[in-house]
Formats: structure tokens, C-alpha cells, sequence
């Protein structure tokens, strides 16, 4: 591979790999998409009557149906829901009367806020907790970090939100409850981005900054807590896979400082591996965000998809699970790609 | 002749179960398994981890007999309502005036009830798409693998939702839902292992002898591939219950009056500020079992599939 033609065939390689990609990636979507028209499909809920409502006359119910394209075959149904759905029209939705697009363009910015801040606390804490215990391994570090995990992987995540609200919020008065940010700051600001922390910040907005920070650090820490049980774990066994390598024997032979070893040798080459498992981990936190949206009343596209749920409204609720479906897609994709990019061994 | 030393002392059972010239298949196995048991034992998280989930399945049996109240029908509405823990009342009352140990212990069997359907209905369609998928290869094998990825793409708790969104909120829907979403990575794993088999001498030598391809699968793949599943789907069981609650939270499970966990705490939410043991109590019942299986399930793994423990 270092030979002859080197930089060209690697090139090449690489934009082979790329061609392979997006045809799974266009495959995969498209099984996204035909899940979606499958279950929309075998819904026993009459989208026909959650629109007319059940005591419409029976002319008005054929017009809608008309009007919704259900009176034709189904093949031509999915193949007019495919090519809507690339343009990104789920319909609209029947709650807020908005097309389910632009609804969720308007949550997403929440919830993306949320799971930015969870995995950001869960690599930077996540991280040297993983090293640590590979370090120190069988002491009590380690199995602190083996404790973390499970509890990560058992505990309810409704019930932990619910219990951290009982304690930080209702008993010591440490942080904001549920929402986003007070009503009094709520009209200091223009949404610009979506991202309150972002906006009240651009703006000088200290005071709304501040409040949105305590309402934040709560469901954030939650999320936070979940990716840090996970990427520990992970950067534990991937730094032991390392630290049994030769090289850092070789390392260690030539008088390198532990610390050089570890942080600089070792954690370099685990390093490739954990971003896969870091773009696993936000990919989990976006579901993830559906519980604790609803513990915590942040408007975002987990919540979003709740109330749709619990009004029949299946466009958005049909549209929300192909954006989450499709984001997780992509971030699986894009975190192999990178793996392949950084890992020459893969080449 | 197996049936005589059974008889003896427990000190030459022992030699019996490890005896290394066993005289039937029945003693090979039984042995086998006194290893895996010996081994097992060796681990006392993982004890307390099948203890847990042995006591899980009595609660359940004997739910009638330990439940001091009903777990249906509340109690006075004017005197016995959100009662704090105490002597009469365990873990206190809710807001229907019933009493929450009671419904944590019938609870046990709406728990018991998701995980053995989740397991029955999903693991079989795992293994059967992923032994056919391996043995096969082919066209059949990217077809199938394909559809696995795609239900793979999907984070599992948003489809069991949509999935329950359509057929309907209910404890059934909840069960089918879950097991939709379960059976893929079971479906990877009897892939991978089939793909090791696939090319070993005795498939070949099964293959000569006539076997046609179902008998192949099913009598000679299959059960290669059982145990290193039967350790996924009890790692699995932890996330399955999980599901489930958080399905019965967001109210799609299983409906009122059932003391499903999961929309127990829901309930609880309304009082948690001055009732916190509504919410807190059905929640630690979550916890504490599925703690118990991920335990079992790390346990089993080391046991069963050496190559996977670290």
C-alpha cells in the first residue's frame, strides 16, 4: 500500500469506500422510509377520521380520502411517500396545523442542545475515568468506573430524572425546574439559533443566560451521566487492548515518563476506536432524550413525538421517528468513515 | 447404568459429574454443566444477580400470598390516600388510596410476563434470519442483513414507540413492539457465529451423509449458536424491561388500573414533590431487577462465552 502509485490508490480506495457508503446509506433510508409507510399503514387509527373527525358526512370523509391519495393502490402510495419524503414533506401535522418539517425544525435545536451537553460531559469525564481504571486496574477506581456502568445500564432514566428533580430542585433548591428557561427571561431574547444558551450569550443576555444554565445542568448532567457510564466502560477495555501492546513496552524501555506513556502512546491509539463509541453515545442520547424530555418539560423533539403520540398524530409522530432514524443512520456512518480516515490499518 | 452411582455420597457424585470417560451423553452433559455451574458460582455478583431474578419469578408465583392488599381496589379515599411508608402500609399509599408494596409485588408478573414473551417471540426470529442468512450467503444473505440493518438504524425505544403509536397503547402492543425491535442483534450474532461453522469438517461430513439444508440449520447450527445467545438475551433483558417502563411512563404500555412499574412512577410524578414514595418506590423495583439480570447476564458470559470476557 506504500508503494508505487501510494497517494493516488489510497485516494482511489477512499472514493470507492465513499461510493459504497452512499449506496447503503441511500438503501438504508429507504428501509427507514418504508418502515415508517409500513406502520403508518397498518395503523387502525383512521387518518381519514382524525382529520373529519367521526361524525362527518360521508362525502366530506370520500373527499378527504381523495384529497390524502388513500383510495390508490399502495405501491403508488409509498412511491409518492418516498419521493415526499426526500424532499423532506411528512405531511402536516394534525395538532399544530404546521407541515411536520417545520415543526421539527423548530424542536430539534432543543434537543440537540441537550445531547451536545450530555456527550460533552461524558467525554470529558468519561474519558480519564476509562484511563484511570485501565491504569490502576482492580483497584478501587476500577471498580468504581465497573459500578458506574452498571448502574448506567440499569437504572430507569425517567425514574433517576424524576428523583434528581426531587432532590436538586424541589429539596435543596440548587437548580431550575423543568422547561427551558424562566417566563420572565423568556422575552429578553430573539431565537436566533434555537440553542438558548447560544442565543441568550450572543446577545449580552447575562441574566437569561444564567437562568437557562440552571435549567440546563440538571436533564444535561442526567443525559451526561448515561454517556459517561457508557464511554468509561469502553475507553477501559480499549486502553487495556493498548497497554498490553508492544510499544508500550518499547515506550517504557526508552525511559518515557508513565504519564507520557499513558496520555501520549497509549491513549492516542485507543483514541480511534472511542469515536465510534462517542458517536454511538450521542446517537443514544438523542433517543434517550424522549424519557427525559417528558421528566423535564423541554420542548424538543422527543417530546415532540409524545404529545403526537398521545393525539394520534401520526405524521409527526412518523416524521420525528425518520429525522431520529436518519440522524443515527448518518452518525454511524460518518463515525466510520472517520474510523477508516484515521486508522491507516484499515486502508 | 447411569442410574447406580446417583446414588452414593455426594463426594462420588462429584466424581461422576467429572468423571473424564462419561458412559452416556446424559453424564457428558450433566457434567458439563456441574463445570459451568462450579465456574459460575465462582462469582458472587453474578449470584446475587440469579438470586435476584429466582426471587423475581417466586414474587411473581406467589404473588397472591405475599401481597398483604389488592392491588386493584384502593383502600378509605378519605383516610388512606398517599399515605408516607409506615408499619400498616409498607411502602405507603397512592393516590387511589392503594398500597404500594402490593402493587410492586403483582407488578413483578407484568415484568415477568414482557421479558418471557420478548424472549420467546425475538429470539427465535433472530436466529432462524441470522443462521439462514450465514449458512446461505448469497443473495439471501444480503437481503436479510440489509433488513437487519435497517430496523438496526432505527434507536430501539422510537420504534417500539411508533410501533405501539399504530397498533395501540396496551400491554400486548408493548410486547410485540419490543420484540420488533429486539431481534437484530440476535440476528448478527447467530451470523457470525454460523459464518464460523458454516466451514467446519463435521458440517461437511453431515453434508456428505445427505442432510438436506433445513436438517443442517436446524439440527447442527442452531444449536452452536444457542449459547452465546442465550447470553445476549440475558445481558438483553436489562434494556427489555427498561423498555417496557419506559413505554408504561409514557403511558403506551400497560393501562390503568394494572400496577405496571413503569406507570407507576408516571403516577407518581403528579405527587413528587410531597409524596415522593409514589414515584421512588416502583422505580428502585425497575432498578433492582434489572441490576439483577445485568449481573446474571456478565456472569453467563464468562461462563459460556470465555472469549467475550475481558
Amino acid at each position: 500500500m506504500n508503494g508505487g502509485g501510494g497517494h493516488g490508490s489510497a485516494l482511489r480506495s477512499f472514493l470507492k469506500k465513499l461510493a459504497q457508503f452512499v449506496i447503503v446509506l441511500m438503501t438504508t433510508l429507504l428501509g427507514l422510509v418504508a418502515v415508517t409507510f409500513f406502520i403508518g399503514r397498518v395503523v387502525p387509527i383512521d387518518p381519514v377520521i382524525a382529520i373529519v373527525g367521526d361524525r362527518a358526512p360521508a362525502h366530506v370523509y370520500e373527499r378527504v380520502r381523495t384529497e390524502l391519495g388513500l383510495d390508490r393502490p399502495l405501491i403508488e402510495q409509498f412511491v409518492i411517500y418516498v419521493k415526499k419524503a426526500a424532499t423532506g414533506d411528512f405531511g402536516n401535522s394534525v395538532l399544530t396545523t404546521n407541515p411536520v418539517m417545520t415543526d421539527i425544525a423548530n424542536v430539534f435545536p432543543a434537543t440537540l442542545e441537550l445531547a451536545t451537553l450530555g456527550t460533552l460531559i461524558g467525554v470529558i469525564i468519561g474519558i480519564p475515568l476509562g484511563v484511570l481504571a485501565a491504569v490502576k486496574r482492580g483497584t478501587l477506581i476500577d471498580q468504581f468506573v465497573r459500578v458506574l456502568g452498571l448502574v448506567g445500564y440499569s437504572v430507569p432514566i425517567f425514574w433517576l430524572g424524576l428523583m434528581g428533580l426531587l432532590l436538586f430542585y424541589a429539596k435543596l433548591g440548587w437548580v431550575a425546574g423543568p422547561g427551558r428557561i424562566d417566563v420572565t427571561y423568556s422575552y429578553l431574547y430573539t431565537p436566533f439559533t434555537g440553542i438558548v444558551l447560544l442565543d441568550t450569550a450572543m446577545q449580552g443576555q447575562w441574566d437569561a443566560f444564567w437562568d437557562a444554565v440552571s435549567h440546563v445542568i440538571l436533564p444535561a448532567c442526567l443525559l451526561g451521566y448515561f454517556s459517561l457510564a457508557y464511554i468509561s466502560r469502553m475507553t477501559r477495555s480499549f486502553m487495556l487492548n493498548e497497554l498490553a501492546q508492544e510499544y508500550v513496552i518499547a515506550a517504557r524501555v526508552k525511559g518515557l515518563s508513565e504519564m507520557r506513556v499513558i496520555w501520549r502512546h497509549a491513549l492516542r491509539n485507543a483514541a480511534v476506536p472511542l469515536i465510534t463509541v462517542i458517536a454511538l453515545s450521542y446517537a443514544n442520547l438523542l433517543e434517550g432524550s424522549v424519557l427525559t424530555e417528558t421528566v423535564f418539560a423541554w420542548p424538543g423533539l422527543g417530546q415532540y413525538i409524545t404529545n403526537s403520540l398521545q393525539n394520534a398524530d401520526m405524521n409527526a409522530v412518523l416524521g420525528g421517528t425518520l429525522v431520529i432514524g436518519a440522524v443515527f443512520v448518518l452518525l454511524n456512518l460518518v463515525s466510520d468513515l472517520l474510523y477508516r480516515l484515521l486508522d491507516p490499518r484499515t486502508r | 447404568m447411569a442410574g447406580a452411582p446417583l446414588a452414593e455420597q455426594p463426594s462420588s457424585l462429584r466424581a461422576w459429574l467429572l468423571s473424564a470417560e462419561p458412559n452416556s451423553r446424559w453424564q457428558a452433559r450433566l457434567g458439563r454443566f456441574y463445570l459451568g455451574w462450579r465456574a459460575f458460582t465462582r462469582n458472587p455478583l453474578a449470584v446475587v444477580g440469579l438470586s435476584v431474578v429466582v426471587l423475581l419469578v417466586l414474587v411473581a408465583i406467589f404473588a397472591d400470598v405475599i401481597a398483604p392488599y389488592s392491588p386493584v381496589a384502593g383502600g378509605d379515599l378519605r383516610t388512606q390516600r398517599l399515605l408516607p411508608p409506615s408499619a400498616t402500609f409498607w411502602l405507603g399509599t397512592d393516590d387511589q388510596a392503594r398500597d404500594i408494596f402490593s402493587r410492586i409485588i403483582y407488578g413483578s408478573r407484568i415484568t415477568l410476563f414482557v421479558i418471557v414473551l420478548v424472549a420467546l417471540i425475538a429470539t427465535p426470529i433472530g436466529l432462524l434470519v441470522g443462521t439462514v442468512s450465514g449458512y446461505l450467503g448469497g443473495w439471501v444473505d444480503t437481503v436479510l442483513m440489509r433488513t437487519t440493518d435497517i430496523f438496526l438504524a432505527f434507536p430501539r425505544l422510537i420504534l417500539a414507540l411508533a410501533f405501539v403509536a399504530a397498533l395501540g397503547p396496551g400491554i400486548e402492543n408493548a410486547v410485540i413492539a419490543i420484540a420488533i425491535t429486539s431481534w437484530p442483534p440476535y440476528a448478527r450474532i447467530a451470523r457470525a457465529e454460523t459464518l464460523m461453522i458454516r466451514n467446519s469438517d463435521f458440517i461437511a461430513a453431515v453434508k456428505l451423509q445427505g442432510a438436506s439444508t433445513p436438517r443442517i440449520i436446524l439440527g447442527h447450527v442452531v444449536p452452536l449458536c444457542l449459547s452465546s445467545l442465550i447470553v445476549r438475551v440475558t445481558l438483553d433483558m436489562a434494556g427489555i424491561i427498561l423498555t417496557a417502563a419506559g413505554l408504561g411512563f409514557l403511558g403506551l404500555g400497560a393501562q390503568p388500573p394494572t400496577p405496571e412499574w413503569g406507570a407507576m412512577v408516571a403516577t407518581g410524578r403528579n405527587y413528587l414533590i410531597d409524596q415522593w414514595w409514589v414515584a421512588a418506590m416502583p422505580g428502585i423495583a425497575i432498578f433492582v431487577v434489572s441490576l439483577g439480570f445485568n449481573l446474571l447476564g456478565d456472569g453467563l458470559r464468562d461462563v459460556l462465552d470465555p472469549k467475550a470476557a475481558k
